[in-house]
């Protein structure tokens, strides 16, 4: 059967965190732009950019997750490949605003007259397509993950160290973008944008469009994620994770497969980070601070690590409580925050996906003490 | 001792110099005071002249006297000084005047001119002066601002110095001079270029400059000559200060990571919010200036020596008691704790930033701590050369606790063989609660330096933490050697690039290097090596 | 090749199947190894004993491509060189090794743990299209007959016994279709009957294969009756049968001490 063939059958539960994505965006979508704004279920736009920013986050959750949950790489630099993505986005959308910015140039972004640049760097040209800049979307930090991760797992520098050196290329990445003269809009980033392909970002409509966008786009590379994982690729993947010399001795050159889930794994948040700036409107050097990456770490510890679904929620879960606490309480917020990296690191360290196994294990001894006959189950991270 | 040998030589030559010139010049400064009991301005201004040329030690208070517009003359020729209080003074000898006002009395005029004269006259005084600082000041200010005519002067002053400084103070502003004079021969202006290029700093420079712009064929060559020299010079020296400013960022680097090589080199705990243990010991410095401030503000200048050992104890208490309830479960899970103790740097941070608020707060400096003193051609802080050594008693004291005594064994012992060294009895929970704390006080320590040359705000120790990682991991894990020479080597490549590559791209540079490093030596610069390390 | 002897097994026309040629390894100034020579035919089993530090593992590690000999180098089928290549090719060259403590990946089933092994093109692009044909799957059917895991194949590797292990590991082995194979310890931990059905199972694997057991246990190597080299300070001591070697008053010395 070519359904079984692809594997994404082999377990119904594949398609229903898709359907749950895509079904609850559709429906918020459309409570947003079919009723209207007096009815009891209409949904306020921002909460359509605030749903769009959380899914961004969970794409890089799950980018995350396929290098420190399947190969046991964990960087603490994703976040730098996620802010360039955006970054490519960004340069798009600057490209965009033509003559309707605060100098008219058609040319020039503001920053770049208000620095009294006289032309265009080479590194913006092919800007102004789109296409061009969706190929550097996922080149550019792909690229990056490459050469870097080369260096990296050429040389065998593993676990904490490499966290670090990780962590040392989104600061340097962070100082750079700093600089004015780097032409990327120095400490304000790229900001004020006005349309993507043609629509305007301010209406409602564009708005949910980028929500669905993101939404299938998160849909689909969990779907790729989960076949992936799950072949005999994600085999050697999770060997190369929990035994790295035994995989050598086998025969599997374990930097080379390192390295192909690490590129994929930084177009994947690459990606995320292009569709986060046109929703949030503005991408600034702060995406690259390594307190970011660190973050997104959590969201990925909170779901439960290797387990694909658990990152989608985490990010959504934590970042929930962010908005909540930062609007009630901010100052808590860090403390919360805080508190939670310890809990979760010692009371959960499967994550809250994890918890699942054991809630059944107990209603099967539930279940049994009234007497149902239980078949022998194993117990399985995921379902 | 030499100097105070040379003062008392000094001291007394002019003694004698005194003593002998006395009954000589007496005749002299009597006729020039005879000249400021005139009508015209030209008369005047010739008898101050003929008044500074006699050095006569009252000339500085008639002077004085005459620019505030308070000297007087009576008919007869005979000049006073009148004091602020109304009572006259003779001005010859300076001794009250007995009895009543001299009739007709009358002030000496003063109009700008006569000013001018009173200060160049002044100035050729303060030469002659016995103070010998106050020489220093004027032949510093002669060479400031060489005016040609003042020539005489300053060679006379040159004839009789003998303090060696001011000497060369004063050939330097006579070169200066004879540079600016159009008169001068070649040779004497190409001697001038030599005593010029020998001062070699960047005044020296703007009138060999000028020489060389203007002067004869000669003249010029010679200037060039000197230029490029001292500009060879000015390079060397810029390159120690360089040198000067990575040592002292290298010794905040070691402050900074060497509490790290302790717990994350000899335990191999991941650490991330060392950076606040170092926040912590800052803001110890903070709380006890302010105690002092409030309280006991004659301790001011022993703060520091007071808040030490509390921010050892504070970091290291925190560190004890994170150590004990959250590090201690995650033993062997290396990426877990990192990520726990990223939990408790936010955590930390909240907190202080909720205590103290999120600004900056002011820590002082003690007065030991404050102003620069000068080096050949370097300017050295206080306060960074103080951190330099104390970075460098800290990091002996605790190669010493390490080496020397009995925790410093255990915990030798525990990180070679953990399982031997409790079969042996040490108690090794309390050995690593222990270590930890140490690395935490240690941290805190360094809190205490860095409060005094960077901004005490919650994020202090956020901005040192990756730098500590990247300084332990560049000099090898597990050996506070490699420490050393990681932060001092890293201090001074980051300040060295500096000037070539701007600060940010300097570091920058500097980071990419170290990714680049740490891929070809992933043990960093001392590698343990051997078969344990393998697993 | 000062210390090396072949005595009977290897006849002096077949080219050796590895051959070790002055090998020396140093870790901080202790050698591990010290000029080793060793040759191995194809088709013989090795047994390969000596006190601890010896340098038996090193030895596995050099071969493997694990550690990087200071001097001196491994021929493979006469003119590969080992040292210049990494772990993963000399595995794909045909060398399986077994650890002295097993190593299986325990968070996979039984089954996946021999598929991982099984003789394939291990470039991930080939492996990302690879699914399982029947061929495979019978092949990993066999084995786990061979190594007595079938009962259990769907079990984690981590759940299985140690004993159960070593097996798993020896079948990992199997899977990988090597030439050679350097077992090290095989019978560590393990219950007596299971130490002879090791010696069993190492003697059928060598009738198609070359295989070099590193072994503590005097019982087991005498069990497998096959020629002995000892190692000692990193060099060899004696070769022969094991009755030749424990005669060998050099060998008391060693072993009993001065």
């Amino acid at each position: 059967m070519i359904a079984e063939k692809l594997g994404l059958f082999r377990s119904r539960l594949g398609w229903i965190v898709p359907l749950i994505i895509m079904g609850g965006t559709l429906l918020v979508a459309a409570l947003n732009l079919l009723l209207p704004p007096d009815a009891a279920l209409h949904v306020p736009g921002y909460v359509i950019a605030l749903l769009g920013k959380y899914l961004c986050y969970a794409l890089l959750a799950l980018s995350l997750d396929l290098v420190w949950g399947y190969v046991g790489i964990l960087s603490l630099g994703h976040g730098a490949f996620f802010a360039l993505g955006g970054y490519a986005m960004g340069m798009y959308l600057m490209r965009q605003i033509g003559t309707r910015g605060v100098y008219g140039n058609p040319v020039l972004p503001d920053f770049m007259v208000f620095l009294n640049w006289q032309e265009l760097p080479w590194y913006w040209y092919g800007f102004d397509h789109f296409a061009v800049a969706l190929l550097m979307m996922a080149l550019a930090p792909g690229l990056l993950a490459f050469v870097f991760g080369f260096l990296a797992f050429r040389s065998r520098v593993t676990g904490v160290y490499l966290s670090i050196i990780t962590q040392a290329l989104t600061y340097a990445l962070l100082l750079a973008f700093f600089r004015n003269d780097m032409g990327f809009g120095g400490n304000n980033g790229l900001t004020d944008f006005k349309e993507i392909l043609g629509a305007d970002l301010q209406l409602a409509g564009t708005k949910a469009c980028l929500l669905l966008a993101s939404a299938a786009l998160l849909s689909g590379f969990y779907l790729f994620c989960r076949r992936m994982t799950r072949s005999r690729f994600g085999k050697v993947l999770v060997a190369v994770r929990d035994a790295e010399s035994r995989a050598r001795f086998l025969g599997y050159r374990v930097e080379s497969y390192k390295l192909v889930v690490f590129t994929f794994s930084a177009v994947m948040a690459g990606l995320a980070g292009a569709l986060y700036v046109p929703q949030v409107g503005i991408i600034n050097p702060g995406e690259f601070d390594p307190a970011n990456s660190i973050e997104a770490v959590v969201w990925v510890a909170v779901g439960g690590r290797g387990t694909l679904v658990g990152p989608i929620i985490g990010a959504i879960l934590v970042n929930f409580g962010k908005t909540i606490f930062t609007g009630v309480l901010p100052e808590l917020w860090l403390f919360a925050l805080g508190g939670l990296f310890v809990f979760v690191t010692l009371f959960m360290p499967k994550g809250v996906v994890g918890l699942w196994p054991s809630l059944m294990a107990r209603l099967a001894q539930m279940r049994e003490r009234l007497g149902y006959q239980q078949p022998q189950h194993q117990p399985e991270a995921e379902e | 001792m030499k100097r105070l040998v040379r003062a008392i030589a000094l001291l007394v030559c002019m003694v004698i110099q005194g003593h002998l010139s006395q009954p000589a010049v007496a005749d002299a400064v009597d006729d020039s005071l005879a000249g400021f009991a005139s009508t015209s301005y030209a008369d005047i201004e010739k008898a101050v002249a003929a008044l500074a040329a006699t050095g006569d030690p009252a000339a500085t208070a008639i002077l004085a006297a005459l620019a505030d517009g308070r000297l007087a003359y009576t008919a007869d020729k005979a000049v006073f000084i009148k004091n602020e209080d109304g009572t006259l003074l003779t001005a010859r000898t300076g001794e009250p005047l007995a009895g009543e006002a001299p009739f007709g009395l009358k002030p000496v005029k003063v109009n700008n001119k006569v000013r001018r004269a009173v200060d160049a006259a002044m100035g050729q005084l303060t030469l002659s002066s016995t103070d010998p600082a106050q020489r220093l000041a004027s032949a510093e200010a002669a060479f400031h601002a060489p005016d040609p005519a003042q020539l005489a002067p300053i060679e006379a002053a040159l004839a009789k110095e003998t303090d060696p400084r001011i000497k060369t103070e004063l050939e330097q502003a006579r070169a200066a001079m004879i540079l600016a004079k159009a008169d001068a021969s070649d040779n004497d202006k190409v001697a001038a270029i030599a005593i010029l290029a020998a001062r070699g700093d960047q005044d020296a420079k703007s009138f060999l400059n000028a020489a060389a712009n203007q002067g004869s064929g000669r003249v010029a060559e010679a200037a060039n000559a000197a230029l490029a020299k001292i500009d060879r010079t000015l390079a060397m020296w810029s390159a120690a200060q360089s040198f000067y400013y990575g040592l002292s960022l290298g010794s905040v680097l070691l402050l900074a990571a060497i509490g790290l090589a302790i717990t994350f080199g000899v335990m191999g705990v991941i650490n991330m919010a060392h950076g606040e243990m170092v926040m912590l010991g800052a803001y110890t410095t903070f709380v006890v200036q302010e105690a002092i401030r409030n309280h006991a503000p004659f301790l001011f200048d022993y703060s520091l020596l007071i808040a030490t050992p509390l921010a050892f104890l504070v970091a290291g208490g925190v560190g004890m008691a994170i150590e004990r309830t959250v590090i201690r479960y995650l033993y062997g899970r290396p990426l877990e704790t990192l990520l726990a103790t990223f939990g408790l740097s936010l955590f930390l941070q909240q907190a202080v930033r909720s205590i103290f608020g999120p600004t900056n707060l002011e820590v002082g400096n003690p007065s030991w701590m404050s102003g620069a003193f000068d080096l050949g051609g370097l300017t050295l802080t206080y306060n960074r050369m103080w951190i330099i050594v104390f970075a460098f008693v800290v990091f002996t004291v605790l190669m010493l606790v390490l080496r020397r005594t009995s925790l410093g064994l255990q915990m030798r012992a525990v990180t070679q063989n953990r399982r031997m060294a409790a079969a042996m009895g040490i108690r090794t929970a309390w050995v690593d609660t222990l270590t930890f704390g140490l690395g935490s006080g240690v941290a805190g320590i360094a809190g205490v330096a860095l409060s005094q040359i960077d901004n005490v705000s919650p994020n202090l120790g956020q901005s040192y933490i990756i730098d500590s990682f990247m300084v332990v991991v560049f000099g090898g894990v597990g050996n506070l050697w490699g420490t050393l020479v990681g932060a001092l080597a890293l201090g001074v490549a980051n300040k060295v690039l500096e000037p070539v590559a701007g600060a940010v791209l300097g570091k920058i540079v500097v980071l990419v290097l170290l990714v680049l490093f740490i891929q070809r030596k992933p043990r960093g610069l001392f590698p343990q090596k051997g078969r344990a390390v393998e697993s | 090749m000062n210390t090396s002897h072949p005595i009977g097994a290897a006849p002096e026309y077949t080219q050796p199947l590895l051959y070790l040629d002055g090998v020396t390894v140093s870790f901080d100034g202790f050698r591990a190894l010290n000029a080793l020579s060793l040759m191995i035919a194809p088709q013989e089993m090795r047994a390969v004993i000596g006190p601890n530090g010896a340098g038996k593992t090193t030895m596995m590690d050099v071969i493997t491509g694990k550690t990087r000999p200071d001097t001196g180098s491994v021929f493979f089928r006469g003119n590969t060189d080992l040292t210049q290549l990494d772990e993963a090719a000399i595995a794909n060259l045909g060398i399986g090794r077994k650890f002295q403590k097993p190593t299986v990946f325990e968070n996979q089933s039984v089954y996946d743990n021999v598929l991982l092994a099984l003789k394939t093109d291990r470039r991930p692009a080939k492996i990302l299209m690879a699914g399982e044909s029947q061929n495979e799957r019978d092949r990993i059917e066999e084995i786990l007959g061979i190594v007595k895991l079938t009962a259990r194949r769907h079990r984690l590797a981590g759940e299985l016994s140690h004993g159960q292990k070593q097996w798993l590991e020896i079948g990992m082995l199997l899977a990988q279709e090597p030439q050679l194979l350097l077992v090290d310890e095989p019978v560590a931990g393990m219950t007596d009957a299971e130490t002879d059905a090791t010696a069993e199972l190492l003697r059928e694997i060598n009738k198609t294969r070359t295989v070099v057991v590193v072994e503590h246990d005097m019982t087991f190597v005498r069990a497998l009756d096959v020629k002995v080299t000892v190692l000692h300070e990193g060099s060899v001591l004696a070769e022969g049968s094991l009755d030749h070697v424990s005669s060998d008053t050099r060998v008391i010395e060693v072993y009993l001490g001065r």
